[in-house]
């Protein structure tokens, strides 16, 4: 238990690696922890907002799709509706076609029965001059009874 | 010990205690324990320069496995710091409590060497004589890192809070700003500025000093015969690993206190 110059001299090696180590020892060694804790703290970081990204792009597609769902539905739909409209347009422009077609078809029938009639009427009227004319050959002067035949053939008609 | 012609418990004992000295020049004081200084400026050259070399290539990349042991014990120690000192830790305090707990490690290990063994080695090997090989069973390598670590919290708590700031502190803590108290803080303070070195160090001291003797008292056992020997040696295997963890554990008191002191020379009240 003699304190003597031993404690001086410990004292100065004791200054001496505190020296070394405040110099040569710690400050690389801190710079090499600080400089990994902040690549892992990046690394993370990035993986962090990595997963954050795909979580954004999940909602963001399934976001797409749903509306994309809804549109196909929309256009389903319409096109349906488009289709029955265009069947009923065309089933009446076919009606109105065809009721069209008849009409001229019973105009023109009609035409004829007119045009078969008149010459029906002509013939009989030509048919019963002649006749009359055969049986009155001889009384009957064609000049002299013309206004006669003309009367008759005028009630033919 | 071989050149000792009768063997009794008080010379065996007496013996390992003595130190190798060297007569530095007149007086009492003017003695160096030669054993105690190179012993540990060996042991602090070794163990820094070890972490020095590792330190020197430390990667911030994947490190080594020796790196790796090395920033266990350096994020260890820094965390600590952390918790106590709130200062610029980097700049002083942290690489001191690096240094004083490796080298206070260092030294409080070799404890555990065979006491005989490494006697008879120094003894046959070196010529040495009375060479003490555990230089914290020495009262001058405690005091001398309490000391200096006394005088570094004088030195900022002048520099951090003036020297006004310091006397203020002396005055008026820990039992107010009345001057009718003023004398009994002062007291006060005088009184935890001398403890505090003093139980510093002398904890150190005691427990490696006390596990010292006690190895010492154990390795009597081998004078009764074969079975006392085996005895011994049990018993000494047994406090050897017990005393792995003191040895660790007063090493690393030891640099908490210092932190501790750093830190309250730092902190105004």
């Amino acid at each position: 238990m003699n304190i003597n110059f031993t404690l001086i001299s410990q004292a100065i090696a004791f200054s001496v690696f505190i020296w070394f180590t405040v110099k040569f020892v710690w400050p690389p060694l801190l710079r090499a922890i600080e400089e990994r804790q902040k690549t892992i703290a990046d690394g993370l970081a990035a993986g962090e907002r990595g997963r954050h990204e795909l979580e954004l792009a999940s909602q963001r597609s399934s976001d797409v799709l749903k509306e994309a769902k809804q549109r196909a539905t929309e256009i389903i739909l319409q096109a349906e509706k488009r289709a029955s409209e265009i069947v009923e347009e065309a089933k009446k422009t076919a009606k109105e076609e065809g009721d069209r077609i008849v009409a001229g078809a019973k105009a023109d029938i009609e035409h004829e029965v007119f045009s078969a009639k008149e010459s029906l009427r002509q013939h009989v009227a030509d048919l019963a001059v002649a006749g009359a004319a055969k049986i009155l050959r001889r009384e009957v002067d064609a000049k002299a009874h013309a206004d006669l035949l003309a009367a008759i053939q005028e009630d033919l008609k | 010990m071989a050149s000792e012609t009768e063997l009794t418990p008080s010379s065996y004992i007496g013996h390992h205690l003595t130190y190798l000295t060297k007569q530095v020049g007149e007086g009492s004081f003017w003695v160096l324990h030669v054993d105690t200084l190179v012993t540990s400026v060996i042991l602090g050259v070794l163990s820094l320069g070890f972490i020095w070399l590792v330190v020197r290539k430390a990667t911030s990349g994947v490190p080594s496995k020796t790196q790796a042991f090395i920033e266990l014990a350096v994020d260890f120690i820094d965390k600590e710091v952390k918790n106590i000192f709130h200062g610029d830790r980097h700049a002083l305090v942290a690489p001191m409590a690096l240094t004083v707990f490796v080298w206070v490690l260092m030294m409080n290990t070799m404890d555990i060497l065979p006491i005989d063994i490494t006697a008879k080695i120094l003894e046959n090997a070196f010529g040495l004589h009375n060479w003490k090989i555990v230089p914290t069973t020495d009262i001058n390598t405690t005091f001398a890192l309490a000391l200096s670590i006394w005088f570094l919290m004088l030195f900022y708590n002048v520099k951090v809070k003036g020297l006004g700031g310091w006397l203020h502190e002396l005055f008026c803590t820990p039992f107010g700003k009345s001057p009718l108290v003023w004398i009994l803080n002062l007291l006060f303070n005088f009184i935890e500025y001398v403890s505090k070195p003093l139980s510093h160090s002398l904890r150190l001291f005691g427990n490696i000093y006390a596990g010292e003797v006690i190895f010492l008292l154990l390795g009597m056992w081998a004078a009764t015969g074969i079975s006392g020997t085996i005895f011994g040696a049990i018993l000494g295997a047994g406090w050897a690993i017990f005393h792995i963890l003191v040895v660790t554990l007063q090493a690393f008191i030891f640099m908490m206190l210092t932190v501790v002191y750093m830190s309250m020379a730092h902190e105004s009240h």
